[in-house]
C-alpha cells in the first residue's frame, strides 16, 4: 500500500472512531475507552519486547505505579485528571528506567523471571502499611470521573472516551515517529545483532535502558487512563495476572508491528468474555489451550498474519511491495 | 536468642519446601537451560493425581512411585508435543506463552476437577513432633527426602553417561549431536525428570500446606529464588539456596521488614542475584562466546 | 402425589416463607428487568483467578433459581440469573456490573461478592439508584442507608462478630494477654478494628502481638511461633480456611494452647476443622449464625432435609457438608423472601423498600434464634451472632444469641 492510501486509511479510521461514541451505548464506549487504555500498554510492551528483544513479564506493575500516581495526585492533591498524565509518565519513565539498568545484564528468560518477580510483589507493595496513609493501603483509593469541559454535551463516559483517543492518538504517533528514524533503527538492530550494534558504536546500554523507560512510560499513561475510566484503584486490580494478559495480547496481536497492540487490546478485552460463554467451569483452560494453538498457528500474531497476508497477496497480483522498516 | 533460633527452625522448615521445588527448577534449566514457570502447577497436578490414587485404594508407596512414574510420562509428552516446536528457533516469546498458557490448563483443571476445598494429604512419617514441637516429624522426613533427592539428582549428573549427555545436550547442542548425542530426546528426558521431581516436591509439601489448586503458585516464586541465590544449575546449591530462602524469609519477615512485604524480600534476591551474581553462589560462571 | 411433588411441596412449606401483609397491588408496576413473566437479577462472582473458590456460592445461587423456577417462579414470574465472571478483579467487576446494568437491564445486582469489587462499583450503584442487594462480604461499611441507600450487606459484620468475642474475653478471661493473627487486608483489619473496639480501653494492654499474613504465604507456621514466644493465652484467628487450617495444626504440635476464637469464615468442619485435625480443633470458640450442615445434631431438620434434597437433586456431584451452599440458598432465600414482598411493584425503589422492610424474618438454614431484621435505618439483615465451642465433633452453641 502506497503511504498515501495509509493515511487515508487511518483517517477514515479516525473519523469513524470520533463517530462511534453517538451510535453505541455508554456501557460500549466506556469498554471501547478501556481498548484504547490497554492499546497503549500493549505498545509500550510491543516497543519493548519486540521491537527491542527485552523481554517483560512485569508490565502490570508499570501500569499499576502509573495507576496509583494518578489516583493519588486526584484523591489527595486535587489534581486535574488531565494533569496526571505526565506525572504519571514521568514517574514510570524513570521507574523504567531504573528497573531498566540492572535489567541489561539479564537475557531472555531470565528478564522474565526478574520482571515476573516485580508483578507478583507489587500488589504487597502497593498494600504496605508504611505507604497507606497514601495510597489507602488496602481499600484503595475512589475516584470521581471527570465531566465534560467548556460545557461541552456530552456525558462522562463520552467525554472520556475522547480524551482517551486524543491521548492514544497522540502515543501512537510518537511511537511511530520514534521507531522509523534512528532511534527505532537501532533498538531493533541491538535486538537482532547486539554485538554489531555495539561494534558500530551505538550504547546498547543507554538505549536499552532507555526503551525500557519509555516502555514503562506507556504502561504508566494506560493505567493513568484506566484509573480514570474506573474510578477506582486498589492492590487487587493489580495481581500478577493482569503483567500475563498484558503479554497474551501482545503476543496474540503481534509484538513486532504497532498495530498488533490495537488487535491485542481488543483481545485482552472481549475475549475473556467469549471464553466465558464458552466454558463457566473451566475458562482458563480453554484460554490456554486456545494459546498454545495460536502460538502454533500464528507465533506473529494477527498483526503479522495480516501483514503476511498482504504481502502474499501483493505477489499474487505482481504489485511491487513497500519495504517497511519492521522486522517480521 | 530463643526466639530466633526457633524462626530460624521454622524457616528451615519452610526452606525444604522450597528447596523440594527448586530442585525440579534446576534440573529443567540443567538439560533444557529453560526455566519452566508452569513448574509448580506440574508438581500441584500430580500430587493430585497421588491423591486421586490414594483415594481409589492404592496404599501410599503404591501411589507414591506410579505418580512419579506418570509425571515422568507426562513431561516427556508436553516436551514432545508442546515445547518442541519452539525449541529449534530459540523463539523465547512463544516459548513463554506456551508456559503461560500451560500454567492455566493445569490449574484450571485440577479447580475444574477436584474442586477448590481444601485436602489433607497423608504423611509416611510419624507424627511425632521433636524439638518441642517445632519440628514435626514429617517437616524432618521431608528434609531427608529432599537431601536423598539431592544426592541423587547430583549424582546422576556428575557421574553417569546420561547425566553427562544430558549436561552437553544443553550445554552445545550442535557439538553433542555431532557426537551422536540424540539431543531433542535429551531435552524430553530432561522434561520428563523434571516433573517427576516436582512431583515428589508436591508430595512431600502437600500434607504441609494441604492441597489445593493454587498451592504452589508463590512457592514457584520462592523456590525460584532459592534457586538463583543458590545457583541455578548446581543442584545442592539449589538445595541450600531453598533452605536459606526459607530462613532469610522468617528472618526479614520477623525482624527486618514485616511480614507484609516477604515478596518483596524475594524480588529483591532475584533481581540482585541476577544482576550482581547470575551463576549465584554456588554455581558456574556463564560465559557467552562472541 | 409424586414424590417429586411430594418433596417440592414440603419444601415450600419448609421454606416457610412469611408473606408481607397488606392489600394486594392491583396494578402492577415494572422497573427495568421486571415483567409479567420474569425477573431479572444480575450477579458476579470470581469463577476465575485467586479467588476461584468462591465460585461455588454462585453456582449455588444460579441452582437455588432453577429450584424456584421449578417450583413456578415468584408470584409467577420465572428468574432469569445472569452471573458474570469479574475473577476477582475491581476493574472487571466494574466493567461485568455495568454490563449487568446497561446491557442487560437488571432488577438489581444481588450477592456480588468482595470487599474490593463491592467497592469500586459502590458509588455506580448509588449513583444511578440500582440495588447493590445482599452483598457477599462482611465487611461494615454496606450499612450506612444514609449516605449509600441502594447497598445492603447480609451476613453478619466482622465487627460485631468480634466484638461479641470481645465481650467474651472481658468478662471470663479479664486478665488475658492476647494475641492476634490477620489477614493483611480489608477482611483482616475490619475483623482486627471490631475487636479492638471492642475490648475499648484495655485493647493496648490487653493485646501484647498482632502478626498479619498474607494470602501469598505458603505457610504460616512462623506467625505461630511467634505469637506462641509472645507469650499470649488467648489468641484470636482472623484466616482464611487454609490458613486457620495451618494455625490450629501447628498451634496443636507446638503444644500452644490458648483460649483459640477462630472466626466465622473458617469455621466449617468439613474444609477447615477436619484438615486440621479434629482432636487439634477442641476447644475452639467460634460463633455460627448457619447450620453446619456437617453437624449431626441438624439433621432431623426439616430445613436441613429440604436443603439436602435440594443438594442431591440439582447439586449431584458437591459434597453434602458444603458450607458454600448453606451459604447460598440462606441468602438466596431472603432475596426470595424480598421479591415476594414486591408482589406486582417490581421497581428498585421497592425491592430497596421491601429490603430495608424485613421483620424477624427466618430463612432456611439459619441457627434457630437468629433472624433477620431491618429498617429504613439499619441496613445489616443478620446482627446475630451465636458462640459455640467445637467439643472434637460438633459446634455446641453456649450462651445468648447476642446482638439481636
Amino acid at each position: 500500500m502506497s503511504a498515501h492510501w495509509r493515511l487515508l486509511a487511518l483517517l477514515a479510521g479516525l473519523a469513524a472512531a470520533c463517530a462511534l461514541p453517538f451510535f453505541l451505548s455508554d456501557y460500549r464506549a466506556f469498554q471501547l475507552t478501556l481498548v484504547m487504555v490497554y492499546a497503549i500498554a500493549l505498545l509500550g510492551l510491543n516497543i519493548l519486547t519486540g521491537f527491542n528483544g527485552q523481554f517483560s513479564l512485569g508490565h502490570g506493575a508499570f501500569y499499576a505505579i502509573g495507576a496509583y500516581a494518578a489516583a493519588i495526585l486526584m484523591a489527595h492533591y486535587e489534581v486535574p485528571y488531565w494533569a496526571t498524565l505526565p506525572a504519571a509518565a514521568a514517574v514510570c519513565l524513570a521507574a523504567g528506567f531504573l528497573f531498566g539498568l540492572p535489567a541489561l545484564r539479564l537475557e531472555g528468560l531470565f528478564l522474565a523471571l526478574a520482571t515476573l518477580s516485580l508483578a507478583v510483589a507489587m500488589p504487597s507493595i502497593l498494600k504496605y502499611r508504611g505507604i497507606a496513609e497514601l495510597t489507602g493501603g488496602v481499600q484503595g483509593l475512589v475516584l470521581t470521573k471527570p465531566d465534560a469541559p467548556f460545557g461541552l454535551p456530552l456525558n462522562q463516559d463520552r467525554w472520556l472516551y475522547f480524551f482517551t483517543l486524543a491521548v492514544t492518538v497522540l502515543m501512537f504517533v510518537l511511537a511511530w515517529n520514534l521507531l522509523r528514524g534512528r532511534v527505532g533503527r537501532a533498538i531493533v538492530a541491538i535486538r537482532d545483532q547486539p554485538i554489531a550494534a555495539r561494534a558500530m558504536g551505538i550504547n546498547a546500554a543507554l538505549y536499552k535502558s532507555l526503551t525500557f523507560g519509555v516502555s514503562a512510560m506507556y504502561a504508566g499513561v494506560a493505567g493513568a487512563l484506566g484509573a480514570i475510566a474506573i474510578q477506582f484503584v486498589a492492590p487487587d486490580s493489580f495481581q500478577v495476572g493482569l503483567s500475563f494478559v498484558f503479554l497474551i495480547g501482545a503476543v496474540i496481536g503481534g509484538v513486532y508491528s504497532i498495530s498488533g497492540a490495537v488487535f491485542g487490546a481488543f483481545f485482552v478485552l472481549f475475549v475473556p468474555h467469549i471464553s466465558e460463554g464458552i466454558s463457566r467451569a473451566a475458562p482458563q483452560a480453554i484460554f490456554g489451550a486456545f494459546l498454545i494453538v495460536f502460538m502454533f498457528v500464528m507465533p506473529v500474531g494477527i498483526a503479522g498474519f495480516l501483514r503476511l497476508a498482504a504481502a502474499w497477496a501483493r505477489r499474487r497480483t505482481h504489485r511491487s511491495s513497500h519495504v517497511t522498516g519492521e522486522a517480521p | 536468642m530463643e526466639a530466633l533460633l526457633l524462626q530460624v527452625l521454622s524457616g528451615l522448615a519452610t526452606g525444604g519446601i522450597y528447596a523440594s521445588l527448586a530442585l525440579a527448577v534446576v534440573m529443567i534449566y540443567k538439560a533444557t537451560h529453560v526455566v519452566n514457570f508452569a513448574q509448580g502447577e506440574m508438581a500441584m497436578f500430580s500430587t493430585y493425581l497421588a491423591w486421586q490414587l490414594i483415594q481409589w485404594g492404592l496404599p501410599y508407596w503404591g501411589a507414591f512411585f506410579l505418580t512419579i512414574a506418570l509425571s515422568f510420562v507426562g513431561g516427556v509428552l508436553i516436551e514432545r508435543v508442546i515445547i518442541r516446536p519452539f525449541e529449534a528457533h530459540d523463539a523465547v516469546l512463544a516459548v513463554v506463552t506456551v508456559f503461560i498458557g500451560l500454567f492455566l490448563i493445569l490449574n484450571s483443571l485440577a479447580g475444574w476437577t477436584w474442586e477448590y476445598t481444601l485436602k489433607s494429604f497423608p504423611s509416611p512419617f510419624p507424627a511425632e513432633a521433636y524439638l518441642g514441637g517445632y519440628l514435626s516429624g514429617h517437616q524432618l522426613g521431608l528434609f531427608f527426602v529432599v537431601l536423598a533427592t539431592l544426592a541423587v539428582v547430583y549424582a546422576f549428573f556428575r557421574f553417569t553417561p546420561l547425566g553427562l549427555a544430558m549436561r552437553a545436550a544443553a550445554e552445545n547442542p550442535d557439538s553433542s549431536r555431532l557426537v551422536g548425542i540424540r539431543v531433542s530426546w535429551m531435552l524430553a528426558l530432561g522434561w520428563g525428570f523434571a516433573a517427576a521431581l516436582g512431583a515428589i516436591a508436591g508430595i512431600m509439601v502437600a500434607p504441609l500446606v494441604f492441597l489445593e489448586p493454587n498451592m504452589m503458585g508463590f512457592v514457584l516464586i520462592y523456590a525460584f529464588a532459592g534457586a538463583l541465590l543458590g545457583g541455578i544449575d548446581n543442584p545442592w546449591g539449589a538445595v541450600i539456596g531453598g533452605f536459606a530462602m526459607g530462613v532469610l524469609e522468617n528472618i526479614m519477615g520477623v525482624y527486618v521488614v514485616g511480614t507484609e512485604l516477604k515478596l518483596t524480600v524475594a524480588l529483591v534476591i532475584i533481581v540482585g542475584v541476577l544482576v550482581v551474581r547470575p551463576s549465584g553462589i554456588f554455581g558456574s560462571a556463564v560465559v557467552t562466546r562472541v | 402425589m409424586t414424590s417429586r411433588k411430594k418433596w417440592l411441596g414440603s419444601l415450600a412449606a419448609a421454606i416457610g416463607l412469611a408473606l408481607a401483609l397488606g392489600p394486594a397491588h392491583a396494578q402492577k408496576k415494572y422497573g427495568p428487568g421486571a415483567s409479567d413473566s420474569e425477573i431479572k437479577i444480575g450477579n458476579v462472582n470470581p469463577y476465575s483467578g485467586p479467588a476461584s473458590s468462591y465460585g461455588s456460592i454462585g453456582k449455588g445461587i444460579a441452582s437455588y433459581w432453577r429450584l424456584v423456577n421449578d417450583l413456578g417462579g415468584i408470584n409467577g414470574r420465572k428468574v432469569n440469573f445472569i452471573t458474570l465472571d469479574d475473577a476477582y478483579s475491581p476493574p472487571r467487576t466494574v466493567e461485568q456490573v455495568r454490563r449487568l446494568v446497561e446491557q442487560e437491564q437488571v432488577l438489581l445486582v444481588f450477592q456480588s461478592l468482595g470487599t474490593p469489587g463491592n467497592t469500586a462499583i459502590h458509588k455506580y450503584m448509588n449513583a444511578r439508584k440500582v440495588p447493590q442487594l445482599f452483598v457477599a462480604t462482611g465487611a461494615t461499611k454496606w450499612n450506612d442507608p444514609k449516605v449509600h441507600p441502594w447497598t445492603m450487606g447480609w451476613q453478619p459484620n466482622y465487627q460485631a462478630e468480634a466484638k461479641a468475642y470481645a465481650a467474651y474475653i472481658l468478662k471470663n478471661h479479664p486478665k488475658a494477654k492476647i494475641g492476634v493473627l490477620y489477614q493483611n487486608d480489608d477482611y483482616g483489619k475490619d475483623y482486627l478494628k471490631g475487636f479492638r473496639d471492642g475490648l475499648g480501653s484495655r485493647a493496648s494492654s490487653m493485646i501484647v502481638r498482632e502478626v498479619t499474613y498474607e494470602v501469598t504465604d505458603p505457610t504460616i507456621d512462623s506467625q505461630i511461633v511467634t505469637l506462641k514466644g509472645s507469650g499470649a493465652d488467648v489468641f484470636f484467628n482472623i484466616t482464611i480456611p487454609k490458613f486457620a487450617a495451618q494455625a490450629i495444626r501447628k498451634a496443636h504440635e507446638i503444644d500452644w494452647k490458648p483460649v483459640h476464637f477462630l472466626n466465622n469464615v473458617s469455621n466449617s468442619i468439613d474444609n477447615v476443622l477436619k484438615p486440621a485435625g479434629l482432636e487439634a480443633s477442641k476447644g475452639l470458640i467460634s460463633s455460627l449464625y448457619v447450620k453446619d450442615a456437617a453437624d449431626p445434631q441438624w439433621h432431623n431438620d426439616a430445613d436441613y432435609k429440604a436443603w439436602l434434597e435440594w443438594m442431591k437433586r440439582y447439586n449431584p456431584g458437591v459434597s453434602t457438608t458444603d458450607a458454600f451452599y448453606v451459604y447460598a440458598y440462606a441468602v438466596s432465600s431472603t432475596l426470595h423472601q424480598v421479591l415476594l414482598q414486591c408482589k406486582d411493584d417490581l421497581t428498585r425503589e421497592n425491592v430497596m423498600r421491601q429490603a430495608a422492610n424485613l421483620k424477624n424474618i427466618k430463612v432456611p438454614m439459619l441457627l434457630p434464634g437468629v433472624h433477620l431484621n431491618t429498617s429504613p435505618s439499619d441496613f445489616a439483615p443478620i446482627e446475630a451472632v451465636q458462640l459455640a465451642r467445637f467439643d472434637g465433633k460438633r459446634w455446641i452453641e453456649f450462651g445468648d444469641v447476642l446482638g439481636q
